[in-house]
């Protein structure tokens, strides 16, 4: 014990340190606050628990509450307005874990709450459940504890690995080789809240799916510290911003949704300000970023009405030295050996197999896949009829090359396997995760139950007879810009085998010929050829005749 | 039979605007059939550059040889004329593998044989203005509205029936007395022609 306290002093140290360079460096992005939380009473602490924290924050920030109650960050819960579904967390399935019902502790971690335990007994209304330090954390020792429905870690914890991404400073490696990972001091982190960074947000968001860039492939750990060829705007040495310089938030609401994108910002724009409530490269970049006085340039700008910038912009997701999964084959899961459950891996260490959740695929530096997008996603949600002997689309995108306003969009496709009710053909929930009771796929390695309890928190009947489909999920990809200099070619796109070459429906100069005008062409300019050819050699042998009867 | 002297028949102004004409044709046409993916050899970016650079030339150019072709007069010598022309395409199809003279020998007032006329008429009017037009029509899509398969079509027509004049002309141009005296007589701009035209336009 007198260990571990002796540590905490000294990471207290050597953080605070750290966490005075933050907004004072050259060219920071992140502004100074007008308050030092230090120097409030009722911030001294001591907290027991994190809405102890919470209470304090509201005394002062008397609406902040009110706001994070609207916010998808609480409510996990959203209306498409376009296509009217209700989507969110609490509602979607995805090609991951599949599903928040009956799997809350672990899912609600990223929750912006305290206690969402299950989703029948939480209290949505109550605004001291609200997690404020998640986003406000300064010393970047505030993180939530995996399976603790939100709540960080109020007592040492002792585990054979490390959870990432929890602060390497609390973390006390034993001498039989575990590591017991250390509560936060709750009084110091609320002393030093401030404006949300990179890491803020990249706790949970790079983090989804279960792991480090698992599941969007352009949001990882990488972006922390990255070179500007992983993100040429969060990188120190590039632009060195930060999320909420483009997600800027107005009342703890954010623009930039993947249930409904926004293609272009089509706001009233006016120099050096950002509208808070909308989000698109040209929000900043303008519809025309590219030099106009140059023959290259003007060109370019000619294609922003139907190709988006982050499809020449980011060549490739998964930047940076870490892999995305790219296929996930629930199928494959529950195999013992030896009655245990087991775990293979790749020659870089990745899980290629795991017993608890099946077969995986990675990819890094992944080349995106290209469909033309208008920003509308709709989602297959349980209870919606399915064709199992396709590939079902867990989301599907509209717009289309004829659809005016619809631009070529790059995309993650995540695919893999999923069960579905293989009597009524829909898409179902599935219990992964429970340490307690004798449902859970990830405690028992019964798909029987684990499906079975899944449904049973459902309005949607399920029949108990169960398959696996074959199943794609589109992710758009719109972080990891590159430098300029690293764009998309012309001739990558404007060829017969380039990236574009199996996106059909319009004509792409360089890709598509004219089969039977070239033919024609072509046979036409060969007679030519041999006609001059064929006359030159008459004149040639007649003249040669010429000289000989002469 | 007039009597042939060495005069100079093309100016420097028609001599520049050809040669000038040649290169940025050839430099239209293989970037052109780069960017269409018929030929490879060059990034697409830097022929879409070139392609556009020497585009702009050659419409400029064309701009000051109409000019010039108005105010000098010159346009006179592409009025067609059924005049001679059934003895030049004898003489090209058969009379020129018999050695026979060229039944229609340029004057000064008559720079170019009947079949010239009507091959370099045709290419100002139709194919020259066809590219040019389909080409910007093609950079302009964006604005227009107007469908970009369709132009694109229109412009690699275009493109075909410059590129099977070309290979003729190119062809055409080593029939004279000998295989270089036509090449030579642009390049100079001298060429033995009649001095005394009793024919008259």
């Amino acid at each position: 014990m007198l260990r571990t306290l002796l540590h905490a002093a000294l990471v207290y140290v050597l953080a605070t340190a750290a966490h005075a360079q933050d907004a004072d460096a050259p060219g920071s992005t992140i502004p100074k606050l007008t308050a030092d939380h230090a120097k409030f009473d009722s911030l001294k602490g001591p907290f027991s628990t994190g809405s102890d924290v919470t209470k304090a924050c509201l005394s002062c920030h008397t609406e902040a509450g009110k706001q994070m109650m609207q916010s998808i960050h609480w409510t996990y819960e959203t209306v498409n307005p376009v296509t009217g579904q209700t989507l969110g967390k609490k509602n979607v399935l995805n090609s991951f874990c599949g599903n928040l019902a009956t799997n809350e502790p672990r899912c609600t971690s990223c929750h912006a709450g305290y206690g969402w335990d299950t989703t029948g007994s939480f209290d949505f209304t109550n605004e001291t459940n609200i997690d404020c330090l998640a986003c406000h954390d300064t010393t970047g020792e505030y993180v939530k504890w995996p399976t603790e429905a939100g709540h960080p870690l109020y007592e040492p914890r002792n585990q054979a690995g490390r959870m990432s991404p929890y602060s390497k400073a609390l973390i006390v490696e034993e001498p039989d080789g575990t590591l017991t990972h250390l509560p936060p001091d709750l009084a110091r982190v609320a002393a030093n809240v401030g404006r949300p960074t990179n890491a803020n947000c990249g706790n949970c968001h790079f983090y989804g799916g279960g792991g480090d860039n698992v599941k969007h492939g352009d949001l990882s750990s990488a972006l922390l510290g990255a070179s500007p060829h992983v993100d040429v705007h969060m990188s120190p040495e590039g632009a060195g911003m930060v999320c909420v310089d483009c997600h800027v938030g107005n009342s703890h609401q954010w623009p930039g949704s993947r249930y409904h994108g926004t293609i272009t910002d089509t706001s009233h724009q006016r120099p050096g300000m950002r509208n808070t409530d909308i989000l698109a490269c040209n929000s900043c970049h303008t519809a025309t970023p590219h030099k106009a006085l140059s023959v290259m340039g003007n060109k370019l700008n000619d294609h922003t009405d139907r190709v988006a910038c982050q499809t020449c912009h980011i060549p490739e997701y998964a930047k940076g030295g870490v892999a995305t999964k790219t296929w996930w084959d629930w199928s494959t899961a529950g195999k013992l050996k030896d009655g245990k459950p087991y775990v293979e891996k790749d020659a870089a260490g990745r899980d290629t197999y795991l017993t608890i959740k099946g077969d995986f695929e990675w990819g890094e530096d992944v080349v995106p896949t290209y469909e033309f997008w208008d920003g509308i996603v709709e989602y297959t949600m349980v209870g919606d009829r399915i064709d199992p002997s396709g590939v079902v689309g867990v989301n599907r995108i509209g717009g289309s090359a004829d659809q005016p306003g619809s631009v070529i969009f790059p995309f993650k496709r995540m695919r893999g396997r999923q069960a579905y009710d293989a009597v009524n053909e829909y898409l179902i929930q599935n219990n992964v995760y429970g340490p307690e009771g004798d449902s859970a796929l990830w405690s028992n390695y019964s798909w029987e139950k684990a499906l079975k309890a899944g449904m049973a928190d459902s309005d949607i009947p399920y029949s108990g007879e169960f398959g696996f489909t074959e199943t794609e999920m589109w992710w758009p990809t719109t972080h990891m810009v590159a430098p300029a200099n690293e764009a998309l070619k012309c001739g990558q796109c404007h060829a017969k085998d380039g990236r574009l070459a199996d996106l059909a429906g319009f004509y792409l100069p360089g890709r598509d010929g004219f089969a039977l005008t070239d033919r024609i062409g072509l046979w036409l300019l060969a007679l030519a050829l041999a006609g001059v050819a064929l006359h030159a050699g008459l004149r040639i042998a007649s003249r040669r005749r010429d000289k000989g009867e002469g | 039979m007039a009597d042939l002297q060495y005069v100079k028949i093309f100016t420097r102004f028609e001599r520049f605007w050809h040669w000038m004409q040649a290169l940025l044709v050839l430099a239209l046409l293989f970037t052109g059939a780069r960017l269409h993916g018929l030929i490879g050899g060059m990034h697409w970016g830097q022929a879409f550059q070139l392609h556009l650079i020497a585009a702009g030339l050659i419409i400029i150019l064309w701009i000051f040889a109409i000019f010039w072709h108005f105010t000098t007069g010159a346009w006179q010598h592409y009025i067609p004329t059924l005049r001679n022309l059934v003895p030049v395409i004898r003489y090209y199809a058969y009379g020129i593998f018999r050695g026979e003279p060229h039944p229609a020998k340029p004057t000064i007032r008559r720079k170019h044989n009947p079949l010239q006329r009507i091959s370099y008429l045709f290419l100002k009017l139709v194919i020259n203005p066809a590219i040019w037009i389909t080409g910007i029509l093609y950079l302009t899509v964006a604005l227009t509205g107007f469908d970009l398969q369709t132009v694109a079509w229109l412009h690699v027509v275009a493109a075909y029936a410059m590129a099977i004049f070309v290979v003729i002309h190119v062809y055409m141009a080593t029939t004279g007395d000998t295989p270089t005296a036509y090449v030579k007589a642009m390049t100079t701009g001298y060429e033995w022609v009649s001095v005394e035209d009793n024919a008259g336009p």
